[in-house]
């Protein structure tokens, strides 16, 4: 069984609670009790109907305030497929949230209301969603029972967001007219739009094909852990463990060691469960080379024709996501990128995005909360990275506040040279 | 496999646990796994033991216990403990009652399992650890379900639900000062459902009281405890046998069995799959308390 992993994108309002509710509902994965749990709570809200919301709105407070404040995880199986979807909020903090839980999407729903049309905040969702290079984009276009199940208003909004997705990096955009209260085109294909040709929502999860999202071509290899058992049994064994995060790796491939530049061969792919004839993402392996040379944590073993760029110079769009303070020029932080750990200084902002016109802003001094902006960092050592657009993984970082210790910005890298 | 390039789900969320594992072990200098028998934390260990191949555990294994054990469990514990060549940490609630760092609940509903926390935080404090390793799930409670891979906690052991730090992509931040640490839940994306199908495939041995048996029970709201030298008989509650398998393990005072007669993997898939129940929801008088019990018990310092 394959897994996908989905983010939701959107509001109470666009019915983003009612869709994972009926898709939960409909796949059997409400329980009894969570749902009779639901069912008290709302009572003693004194609401008049059941609030699927309270099923992911599990913290004291979000129940207080009936605000969702984090991401929240849910689970769901068909014979088909393992999901994972991240909830994400839709009004507060709301682009914190969404790169938080959309990270690591395979797809996206964006939920429009059918009888408002694409408006501000569907613009923000796509703009994200295609920042953060999300694969598949999925506008459900919602509360189609609303509109009489109209073709013409369910073509109209489709057309909008069409003519907006085209100033974005959208590859896979899929447009479905749903009814998630009443469950039109959820999990089975709605009798009362004969005129919409494509599949459930349901199914298009089921069935999106993801097995070529992956970079299956620059092998890389980020060295998180040296295996030394120094044991009677393993007495020389020296293997390299870490996550293949692109391409292929065989052994026997010509490999070589970053920053050291040292090339070797790779002697042999191991598992607890025997050696393998190749690796590929997302496995966690060790290496062993067939050369005794140093490699530690934060190096990377890739092919030898095929590097990564080295530079200490980093240009890259960067989210910042702490309430207190801002991201501003000559500031120093803590960079984390793959499982190498350096310190950053801000050398420049170039401008700030405006994500709602796409606007750039030039001659910005600061980025604050929620904000994106592009960013020239220079790092105390070289990082081994690939644009982001090319490799999530390689082309991603954190930044910390060294004094607090806490997550302040997320950063996609680009091509300098655009 | 290797021709698709497309791992399954259960090898997906394999290589992401021991991604996380590997960090810590990598960027922490005194980490510990919190083991108790329970299906959950012998999947991490498992996990460990996959991760760090050829090499022994770079952490030892801790258990939290509150004395109130099923002894079927307890000796699971010893051999899987040697089994994965670790060495074990037995921190015990008992010990914290006669040091008067916990004081003992009375009356027949009394429950060691809120005493555990001081236990636990202790012990972190005592051996200087600042990374645990839990087996908690998203999938099993409202408040897991919005905690981060790596949560972090203060010097008060405290989880903050508000203030969590945000977690990207597969980089873990797990900054904190001297007294903090970081509590890491590699299982984090699992499901019930997927642990009994990773035990299955992996082949993983579990304590006996997973699988179907006959045992003496009694029913207290609404659930069946098991009959134990822990349990007070309260007015009217007359113990029975009755044919059951635990679907948790906790603290034999407040963890229920469920009438079940599945007593192979095969049949327990089955039946988890076809629950209609979570199974704390079935099993876990602690989590009844309120709507907010396990949120409440985590800002704490709980598990």
């Amino acid at each position: 069984m394959e897994m996908l992993r989905f983010a939701t994108a959107g509001s109470v309002d666009d019915g983003k609670s009612t869709l994972i509710g009926r898709l939960l509902y409909d796949t059997k994965t409400i329980f009894k009790d969570q749902m009779e749990a639901v069912e008290r709570a709302s009572e003693q809200m004194g609401l008049e109907s059941t609030n699927l919301a309270l099923l992911t709105d599990g913290l004291r407070a979000e129940r207080e305030q009936g605000i969702t404040i984090d991401v929240a995880y849910r689970y769901f199986a068909t014979p088909r497929r393992k999901f994972i979807i991240a909830d994400t909020p839709g009004h507060i903090q709301y682009t914190r949230n969404m790169i938080t839980g959309a990270s690591t999407a395979d797809l996206a729903i964006i939920l429009i209301d059918a009888r408002h049309g694409v408006v501000e905040q569907s613009k923000r969702h796509a703009f994200l969603a295609s920042l953060l290079g999300i694969p598949h984009i999925v506008v459900c276009i919602n509360k189609m029972d609303l509109v009489d199940f109209d073709q013409d208003a369910y073509d109209a909004v489709a057309a909008e967001f069409r003519a907006f997705a085209t100033r974005l990096d959208i590859h896979d955009l899929s447009f479905i007219p749903v009814s998630a209260l009443l469950g039109d085109n959820v999990v089975d294909r709605s009798t009362n739009m004969d005129w919409y040709e494509g599949s459930s929502l349901l199914h298009h999860l089921e069935n999106v094909h993801i097995a070529s999202d992956r970079n299956m071509i620059d092998a890389r290899l980020p060295v998180q852990y040296v295996l030394r058992p120094q044991s009677a049994e393993y007495p020389d064994y020296r293997g390299y463990a870490g996550q293949i995060v692109g391409g292929v790796l065989k052994p026997g491939d010509e490999v070589v060691v970053l920053p050291s530049g040292f090339e070797s061969t790779i002697k042999s792919i191991d598992t607890y469960d025997g050696p393998l004839a190749e690796a590929y993402p997302p496995m966690s392996v060790a290496v062993q080379l067939t050369d005794d040379i140093d490699v530690s944590r934060g190096d990377m073993i890739c092919r030898t024709q095929n590097r990564p760029s080295i530079s200490q110079d980093i240009d890259a769009m960067v989210c910042w996501l702490d309430d207190a303070g801002s991201l501003r020029p000559r500031q120093k932080l803590a960079i984390k990128h793959t499982t190498r750990s350096a310190r950053a200084l801000v050398s420049d902002i170039q401008y700030r995005l405006n994500i709602n016109t796409l606007h750039r802003d030039l001659g910005v001094d600061e980025l604050k909360l929620n904000e994106i902006g592009r960013v020239k960092l220079r790092t105390t050592k070289p990082l081994f990275f690939d644009e982001y657009k090319r490799n999530r993984e390689t082309g991603s970082f954190i930044l910390i506040d060294e004094d607090t210790g806490n997550t302040v910005a997320a950063g996609m890298i680009l091509d300098r040279n655009l | 496999m290797s021709t698709s390039y497309q791992l399954s789900h259960l090898e997906m969320l394999e290589a992401e646990s021991i991604h996380i594992m590997r960090e810590v072990a990598a960027e922490f200098e005194r980490p510990v796994l919190l083991f108790s028998g329970g299906k959950d934390s012998v999947v991490v260990l498992h996990l460990a033991i996959k991760a760090f191949h050829p090499c022994k555990l770079p952490f030892p294994v801790m258990h939290i216990d509150t004395g109130h054990n099923f002894p079927e469990v307890i000796a699971f514990r010893d051999k899987a403990v040697e089994a994965a060549g670790a060495r074990l940490i037995v921190a015990s609630v008992q010990d914290s009652i006669d040091k008067g760092r916990v004081k003992e609940q009375t009356g027949p509903r009394a429950s060691r399992n809120l005493l555990q926390t001081t236990t636990l935080l202790d012990a972190v404090e005592e051996h200087g650890f600042d990374a645990a390793f839990g087996g908690a799930r998203r999938d099993e409670e409202k408040a897991r379900a919005k905690e981060r891979v790596f949560s972090f906690r203060d010097e008060f052991g405290q989880w903050d639900p508000k203030a969590q730090r945000p977690e990207l992509w597969s980089l873990y931040n797990g900054r904190h000062r001297r007294g903090e640490h970081i509590r890491v839940f590699p299982i984090s994306n699992w499901t019930e459902l997927d642990i009994w199908q990773y035990v299955q495939k992996e082949n993983i041995d579990l304590p006996s009281i997973y699988f179907s048996h006959e045992r003496s029970v009694i029913e207290r709201d609404g659930m069946l405890l098991g009959n134990t030298e822990f349990i007070t008989l309260l007015d009217g509650e007359v113990p029975f046998e009755e044919v059951v398998r635990f679907r948790t393990i906790g603290d034999a005072s407040c963890t229920g069995a469920v009438e079940s007669d599945a007593d192979t993997l095969d049949k327990i898939i089955e039946e988890v799959a076809a629950t209609r129940i979570t199974e704390r929801g079935a099993t876990r008088a602690d989590d009844r308390v309120s709507e907010a019990a396990m949120e409440d018990r985590k800002k704490e310092g709980y598990f």
